[in-house]
């Protein structure tokens, strides 16, 4: 009981430092969302034209290709912050305060739920960010209320999953330097998914990986959600993957920031 | 069950650590009595941190007994860690935060409450001189203020058992000294500290008893006059009017004549009763003594004896130090 309660008051102090943290230095945060909005703008603008035509659809063109990418540069958004999460974490761990921490009668695992609960507010926001961006650019979903909300829980969902992979990643890491590198195929995974050509255009050992890789499913459920174009089939599936990376990544965080740092 | 707390602060038998082939610490003992102060003094990788991290439940030992407060660290960590502040060698703030955040947080880890939190933080922040400063993020203070900060926040949880892990490496003399008055004024309040330091000035100003390490092993453990008392070099100086008094006082005693000065070095016990059967000895014989100095090293001599490589090996340190060597020098001619 007072362990719960102890435990859940000092994760809570923890976010309040990394909101602290990110209010104080809000570059950070404008770096790790800059990025996909600039990818945003390079495949809409840049190779827009071109890639709507071969999406086969009647209207095609640029319009049509900003409403096809916008779900795997959504995820490639939530990658991006969690990046941000392995880079922050790998700080920490490089600094005395978390050694102070260690040395304190604290729940011990609130120094990364404070880290995580911290970036799905980061993520929020970013995908928010992004999101209204590629509505002035003229995205249109078709997507209701409860489709919208629907989208929302998946990006909190996959945010949680993906951020619990980048503090583990962070911890294991060992310097901040691997910490910005070790989570680089995050954000080359939609490009080896569904995220900017249908997976049918691949080669067929590329299009066998994209199809069963992970960001596959998460993106075609977001597209389904906002384009209405179904999210039946691969929701189960994207939520089976982010419950599994979310469990494995907890355990495997909790064990390498528990561990005797001496051993 | 377990005693009532606060007689024994610390106690360990047989603390052993290794990394890989190279032993850390080879068996170590200690028994620290509650409210006193305790200095483990030895040079740059003696052990000293290591032996910090084990007691203050960040490693665990490979071997050997301890009681920290009335409580194993290993099975009850928490129990130890609510009792205790570190203030380790690296400064363990959060420079992103302000010093004022920065105590804030440790008082809400503490669950101090939103009043008390904020009273005992605007307290440390007059105490340690940081409140002109509490508005401005950590990373933007001084090293003395760092340090400053570090302690207050190691303060906050109101520990009765403080480890300080090298407290004042690297500061300059006035921070040094004003980080001395503050950790007197811990000790009068009755908390119980646990000093690392190279320094043997600091070693000698603070502490009430002195371990020294060597190479993972506890060389001699006593109260600074102890020790210095302990080492050759301690010497009791005679001198007499007549060359006959000094022929006379060497054949009973031993020890280095000077024939120039009249003088007889005699080396051994310089406390008092050793002093007291010294001159007892002289008068039953007869030996008229015009004059008696008392020689005692400093602790320079104890480590150089007790270690057989003094403290110079550790260069970096000296270099850091030199204006406080010179000065306490200055002080003795």
């Amino acid at each position: 009981m007072t362990t719960l309660t102890h435990a859940l008051g000092d994760s809570a102090t923890m976010v309040r430092r990394q909101v602290k943290h990110m209010w104080r230095y809000p570059s950070v945060t404008l770096m790790l969302v800059g990025m996909p909005i600039l990818m945003l703008l390079l495949f809409v603008y840049v190779f827009g034209d071109a890639m709507g035509a071969g999406l086969g659809g009647a209207s095609g063109g640029r319009a049509a290709y900003l409403d096809y990418i916008v779900p795997g540069i959504l995820l490639m958004t939530m990658a991006s912050t969690a990046q941000g999460t392995a880079i922050s974490v790998a700080m920490d761990m490089s600094e005395g305060i978390v050694a102070r921490f260690r040395t304190m009668a604290i729940a011990r695992v609130s120094v990364l739920t404070g880290h995580v609960v911290g970036s799905l507010f980061q993520a929020l926001f970013s995908v928010a960010v992004v999101t209204g961006v590629a509505l002035l650019l003229g995205f249109r979903p078709s997507a209701g209320p409860v489709e919208w909300l629907a989208a929302a829980g998946l990006v909190l969902v996959v945010s949680f999953a993906l951020t619990w992979l980048t503090v583990a990643l962070g911890i294991a890491s060992g310097s901040v330097e691997n910490a910005s590198n070790v989570p680089m195929p995050l954000m080359f995974l939609p490009f080896l998914g569904s995220g900017f050509v249908p997976t049918d255009t691949l080669p067929a050992g590329l299009r066998w990986f994209a199809e069963y890789q992970p960001f596959t499913p998460i993106i075609e459920t977001l597209r389904g959600l906002l384009m209405g174009t179904g999210a039946a089939d691969s929701a189960p599936l994207a939520l089976g993957w982010c419950a599994a990376v979310s469990v494995a990544s907890y355990l495997w965080a909790k064990k390498l920031y528990n561990r005797d740092p001496s051993v | 069950m377990a005693p009532p707390p606060a007689r024994t602060a610390v106690a360990a038998a047989g603390l052993r650590k290794s990394y890989g082939d190279q032993t850390v610490l080879g068996g170590i003992d200690l028994e620290i009595p509650a409210g006193t102060v305790f200095s483990l003094l030895g040079p740059n990788g003696a052990g000293k941190t290591t032996m910090v991290k084990i007691l203050t439940t960040l490693i665990g030992a490979d071997g050997g007994r301890m009681r920290i407060l009335g409580h194993d660290p290993v099975r009850e960590p928490d129990a130890v860690r609510a009792q205790i502040g570190v203030t380790g060698q690296y400064s363990a703030v959060d420079g992103l935060l302000t010093g004022e955040e920065n105590l804030r947080l440790m008082a809400d880890l503490h669950r101090l409450g939103r009043r008390a939190g904020r009273a005992r933080t605007a307290e440390l922040l007059e105490r340690f001189d940081l409140a002109d400063a509490a508005r401005k993020p950590a990373s933007a203070y001084s090293g003395g203020m760092r340090r400053r900060l570090d302690l207050a926040m190691s303060l906050v949880g109101g520990p009765r058992l403080l480890f300080l892990d090298e407290p004042t490496t690297g500061l300059d003399p006035r921070s040094r000294r004003g980080l001395w008055d503050i950790i007197r004024g811990l000790v009068a309040d009755g908390v119980t500290v646990f000093l690392t330091t190279q320094y043997l000035e600091e070693a000698d100003r603070l502490a009430d008893r002195i371990a020294v390490l060597d190479r993972g092993t506890i060389a001699a453990e006593g109260t600074a006059d102890g020790l210095k008392r302990r080492v050759a070099g301690g010497h009791v100086r005679l001198r007499f009017d007549t060359a006959a008094g000094l022929g006379a006082a060497e054949r009973l005693l031993g020890g280095r004549r000077d024939d120039e000065a009249l003088a007889l070095q005699v080396p051994g016990d310089t406390g008092v009763a050793g002093l007291r059967s010294l001159l007892t000895r002289l008068d039953d014989a007869g030996i008229a003594v015009e004059e008696l100095s008392v020689h005692t090293p400093d602790l320079d001599d104890v480590f150089l004896a007790l270690t057989g490589h003094g403290t110079g090996a550790d260069a970096g340190a000296h270099a850091q130090n030199p204006p406080v060597h010179a000065q306490r020098k200055a002080a003795q001619p």
